[in-house]
C-alpha cells in the first residue's frame, strides 16, 4: 500500500472513530469508577467495563492492527489513532489492559498457530481477562531472579511459587507467567507459560493492601499447580527473551488508552481549574506566581511528552531509534506524579482531607492520585532501572552491575 | 481536516532533511572543535584581560553565504528561498552543535522581522539579505527588556527623512552585521527602520561578554539619517510580535544543538575516564543525571519542531508553543551546562577543556529574549489568564 493510501485510510478511520465515540459513549457507571484500571475491584465495575470493551471491539476500535485471522482488524497504525481518540473523548478505560498491551503482542510473536487462535480473540473481546506474573518478593528490579519453579512431569509442568503485585489477578482467567525451569542458568533457566488462574487447582489469589488502603494488586500463590505443556509459550529456557518482548510492549505503551498513562494534556486543565477555585491567603491560588510557574512547567512537560511521541515517528529527526521510545515510561509516570503532587500543593489545607470528607476538593482526587502514582514509577521496571537502561542502551555508558 | 501526513512529521520532508544533512557534514568538516578552539579560545588574557574581540572565520562565512543559508528565511517574492522554519530549525541545531561564530542567527532573526513588516519597503532589504548581506536586530533598551514595547532610540522627521538618535543595547553580532534593523520611538508609535552599520553617525561600541562565539554591542545613533524607503514598519510592536515566535524558535534550536554537543561530549568522557577501576558512566551518580539531561533535551527539541511546524502552518497561536520551546531549551541548557562542567571533574573547570566554550554560548542563549522562567510567566498570562490584583 502506498504511503498516501495509508494516510488516507488512517484519516478516514480517525474520523470514523471520533464519530462512533461521540454517538456511543456509555452512560456513566452507577458508582464511580476508580482512577485507573488497575484499581478496579467491584464486580459491577468489571461487568460495566467488559461490556464497554466488547462494544469497542465490535466497532473495530480494539485489536485494529491484529491480523484478521485472529479476530483483529488487520490494519496498520490504526490502534494508536483509536487509543488517542478514546483518550480525547474521555471514554472509560479498557479493562483487559494486560491482555491487550502485553499478552496479545507476545503471543503474536512467540505463539504457535493454535495458541494464537485460542487466546487472542477472547483477549480482544475482553471476555478473558489476563494478569501478569513476573514480579516476586525477591525479583523486583532484578527480574531474572525468579524463584517460582516449574518442574516437568510427563506432558505437564508442576508449579510452586509466589507472585506479587498482580493487577487484575482477582478477575483473571489467565496469567502470563515467567517461571524458573532450571537452577543452573539465571537467564537461560527461565520459561514462559500461559497459566490458568480462576478456579484452577493449586492457585490462590489474595489481595494486597496498598498505602492508600485500597486493594487492586494481589499476590498469587502456586502450590503444585499443574500446567499442560501446550500452554508453554516458545521453547523451554527462552523465557527471558519472551519476557523482553512483553516488556517492550508494556514500556512502550505509555501512549493513549489503556496504558495507565493516558493523555498528558487534559491534566493541565484540571490543575488550572483547581487553582482557580482554591484560595491562598485570601486570593485565588491561580494568582500565586510560584504556583503559576509550576503549572506552566507541567504544561511544558506535557506538551513536550506529546511532541516526543510525534517526533518518535519521524526517523529523520531522531538520531537513535530507541532514544525516544525508551523514555516514555519514565517521562509519563513522573509527569503524572508531579502533576498530582502539584495538585496537592495547590489545594493547600484542603489537601489534608480524605475522599470520605465532603469538603475534599475534587472528591479527594489529588492526594489519592499522588499516592497511587508511585505504583507507576515503581512498576514495569522502576524508573531507576529505566534510567540504567537509557544510559546503557541509548547513551552507551558502562553497565551498572 | 489537515492532512494526517503534514501533522505527523512536522512537515519535515526530503528537502529539509537534505539541507540538515548537508549542514551537518559541512560543519563537521569545516569547523571541528579543535579549529573552533584555535579561533576563539587561543589566549584567555587576550579576551578577558585585554578585552580583544574573538576572531571568526570570514572565509567560512563566505562559503555559508554561497551555500545560501542567509537567504533561507527570505520569502520567495523577495528573491529568497522561503524555506520552512522546521528545516531552518534543524540547520540551526547543527550550527549550535558546532558553536559556529557568525552572524547567521542574527541575520535569520532580522529576516523574520523584515518579513513580518507591513510596508513594501521591506522587500528591497530582504533582497539584499538574499544576496548575502548580514543583519541584526537593534531593538533592546538599556534595561535589557525583552518586550518590544520599549526602546531608547528616538526618531524625528526632518523633511523626507527621519533622524535617529539614542542607543540600542544588547545588539547581537553587531560587529559582523551589514544592516541594523532598528526599533525607534516616533511620537506615540514605534517604527522599524533599516540602517547600514557603516552609516554616518552610527557608532558600534563592543560589549565585553563571556560568550567567545559571538559579539554583542551597544549601538549609538547620532542623528543618523534614514530615507523614507528605509522605514519598513510604522507599527513596530505588532511587526515584532508577528516575528517573535520564529525568533524564539531560532534561539531555542541553537540551544538544543549546544546541549546535544555537551551531552555527547560528556557521555564520551564518562566512557573513557576511569576512577576506582571503572569508567565514570558505571556510577549511577553520573549515569542518571546524563539520562535526565537527555530527557530534558529531547522534550526541548520536540517542542522546537512543534513550534516551527505551527509557524509554518500559520497556526493562530504560534507564540505559545514558541515560548514553551524557548523555556524548555533554556532550562535543558542550564542543566546540561551544569553537568557538563561538573561531570568532567577538574579538567572541566579549565581553560584548556572545550567544555567552557559551549557552556558560555549556552548561557548567553539561555537569557537571550527571555529565560525559562520569563517565558513561563508570559505563558501563564495566556493559559491561566492575567493575575487579578
Amino acid at each position: 500500500m502506498s504511503k498516501q493510501e495509508l494516510n488516507r485510510q488512517q484519516a478516514e478511520f480517525q474520523e470514523y472513530t471520533r464519530n462512533w465515540l461521540a454517538e456511543n459513549a456509555p452512560a456513566p457507571s452507577e458508582t464511580r469508577l476508580p482512577l485507573s484500571v488497575i484499581e478496579v475491584m467491584q464486580e459491577a465495575h468489571r461487568d460495566y467495563l467488559q461490556a464497554w470493551q466488547l462494544a469497542c471491539y465490535e466497532a473495530g476500535l480494539v485489536g485494529c492492527d491484529v491480523p484478521s485471522e485472529y479476530g483483529g482488524g488487520g490494519h496498520e497504525g490504526f490502534q494508536r489513532i483509536a487509543n488517542r481518540e478514546m483518550s480525547k473523548a474521555g471514554t472509560p478505560y479498557l479493562l483487559n489492559v494486560v491482555g491487550l498491551s502485553m499478552a496479545v503482542p507476545t503471543i503474536l510473536v512467540h505463539g504457535t498457530e493454535e495458541q494464537k487462535r485460542r487466546f487472542i480473540p477472547g483477549a480482544l473481546r475482553g471476555e478473558e481477562i489476563w494478569c501478569q506474573g513476573f514480579s516476586e518478593p525477591g525479583a523486583g528490579s532484578d527480574m531474572a531472579n525468579q524463584q517460582t519453579f516449574a518442574q516437568k512431569r510427563g506432558d505437564e509442568w508442576v508449579v510452586n511459587g509466589h507472585k506479587v503485585w498482580t493487577s487484575l489477578g482477582h478477575f483473571a482467567k489467565w496469567m502470563i507467567l515467567l517461571a524458573r525451569t532450571s537452577r543452573d542458568h539465571k537467564y537461560d533457566g527461565l520459561t514462559y507459560f500461559l497459566c490458568p488462574i480462576a478456579g484452577h487447582p493449586g492457585v490462590t489469589v489474595q489481595p494486597l493492601v496498598k498505602m492508600t488502603g485500597e486493594t487492586g494488586f494481589n499476590e498469587v500463590l502456586f502450590e503444585d499447580a499443574v500446567i499442560a505443556d501446550d500452554l508453554r509459550l516458545d521453547a523451554v529456557g527462552k523465557g527471558w527473551t519472551v519476557a523482553m518482548t512483553t516488556l517492550t510492549h508494556e514500556r512502550g505503551a505509555a501512549e493513549g488508552a489503556g496504558s495507565g498513562g493516558g493523555d498528558a494534556i487534559q491534566p493541565i486543565d484540571r490543575l488550572i481549574n483547581l487553582a482557580r477555585k482554591s484560595r491562598r491567603d485570601g486570593v485565588r491560588a491561580s494568582d500565586d506566581p510560584a504556583l503559576r510557574d509550576q503549572i506552566m512547567q507541567q504544561a511544558i512537560i506535557a506538551e513536550g511528552i506529546h511532541q516526543n511521541q510525534r517526533r518518535a515517528r519521524v526517523p529523520a529527526l531522531t538520531d537513535h531509534p530507541m532514544r525516544l521510545p525508551l523514555q516514555s515510561k519514565v517521562s509519563m509516570t513522573e509527569f503524572v506524579q508531579n502533576n498530582a503532587r502539584l495538585g496537592v500543593e495547590i489545594a493547600g489545607a484542603a489537601s489534608t482531607l480524605y475522599k470520605l470528607d465532603p469538603a475534599a476538593p475534587d472528591a479527594g482526587y489529588w492526594p489519592h492520585a499522588y499516592m497511587n502514582s508511585y505504583g507507576h514509577t515503581i512498576a514495569a521496571g522502576t524508573n531507576e532501572i529505566q534510567r540504567n537502561i537509557l544510559g546503557e542502551r541509548v547513551l552507551g555508558l558502562a553497565k551498572s552491575k | 481536516m489537515a492532512s494526517v501526513e503534514s501533522a505527523n512529521d512536522f512537515g519535515f520532508g526530503e528537502d529539509e532533511q537534505m539541507l540538515r544533512d548537508l549542514a551537518r557534514k559541512f560543519l563537521a568538516e569545516h569547523l571541528p572543535v579543535q579549529k573552533l578552539r584555535t579561533l576563539v579560545a587561543g589566549d584567555s588574557d587576550a579576551v578577558y584581560e585585554r578585552g580583544e574581540p574573538t576572531s571568526w572565520d570570514r572565509e567560512l562565512w563566505k562559503q555559508i553565504v554561497e551555500l545560501g543559508w542567509t537567504g533561507l528565511a527570505v520569502p520567495e517574492q523577495a528573491g529568497g528561498v522561503g524555506f520552512k522554519l522546521v528545516g531552518i530549525a534543524a540547520l540551526v541545531e547543527e550550527v549550535g552543535r558546532h558553536a559556529l561564530p557568525s552572524p547567521l542567527i542574527a541575520t535569520l532573526n532580522a529576516t523574520y522581522v523584515l518579513g513580518a513588516a507591513e510596508r513594501d519597503t521591506a522587500a528591497a532589504w530582504l533582497s539584499e539579505i538574499a544576496d548575502g548581506a548580514s543583519a541584526t536586530l537593534a531593538i533592546t533598551d538599556a534595561n535589557g527588556s525583552w518586550e518590544p514595547s520599549s526602546c531608547d532610540v528616538s526618531a524625528r522627521d526632518q523633511g523626507d527623512e527621519t533622524l535617529l538618535s539614542g542607543s540600542a543595547y544588547f545588539v547581537q553580532d553587531a560587529s559582523k552585521a551589514d544592516l541594523l534593523v532598528v526599533l525607534a520611538r516616533r511620537e506615540d508609535a514605534l517604527v522599524l527602520c533599516v540602517v547600514r552599520s557603516d552609516a554616518e553617525g552610527v557608532e558600534i561600541s563592543r560589549d565585553h561578554i563571556h560568550d567567545l562565539t559571538r559579539d554583542q554591542a551597544t549601538v549609538h545613533f547620532a542623528d543618523v539619517r534614514v530615507a523614507g524607503d528605509a522605514v519598513v514598519s510604522v507599527s513596530g510592536v505588532e511587526t515584532l510580535e508577528r516575528a517573535w515566535p520564529a525568533v524564539l524558535v531560532t534561539v531555542a534550536a541553537d540551544l538544543c544543538g549546544c546541549s546535544e554537543w555537551q551531552l555527547q561530549t560528556t557521555v564520551s568522557y564518562a566512557k573513557d575516564r576511569k576512577q576506582f577501576d571503572r569508567p565514570l558512566g558505571f556510577f549511577q551518580a553520573v549515569k542518571h543525571p546524563l539520562v535526565n539531561a537527555m530527557l530534558a533535551i529531547d522534550r526541548a527539541k520536540s517542542l522546537v519542531y512543534y513550534a516551527a511546524c505551527c509557524i509554518d502552518e500559520g497556526a493562530d497561536d504560534a507564540l505559545g508553543p514558541a515560548r514553551m520551546a524557548k523555556s524548555a531549551a533554556s532550562d535543558a541548557g542550564v542543566f546540561m551546562s551544569d553537568r557538563s562542567v561538573q561531570l568532567h571533574g577538574g579538567i572541566g573547570f579549565t581553560w584548556e577543556s572545550d567544555v567552557h566554550i559551549f557552556f558560555k554560548r549556552s548561557m548567553h542563549n539561555q537569557v537571550l529574549y527571555g529565560d525559562g522562567g520569563y517565558q513561563r510567566r508570559k505563558l501563564a498570562d495566556s493559559l491561566i489568564g492575567p493575575i487579578e490584583s
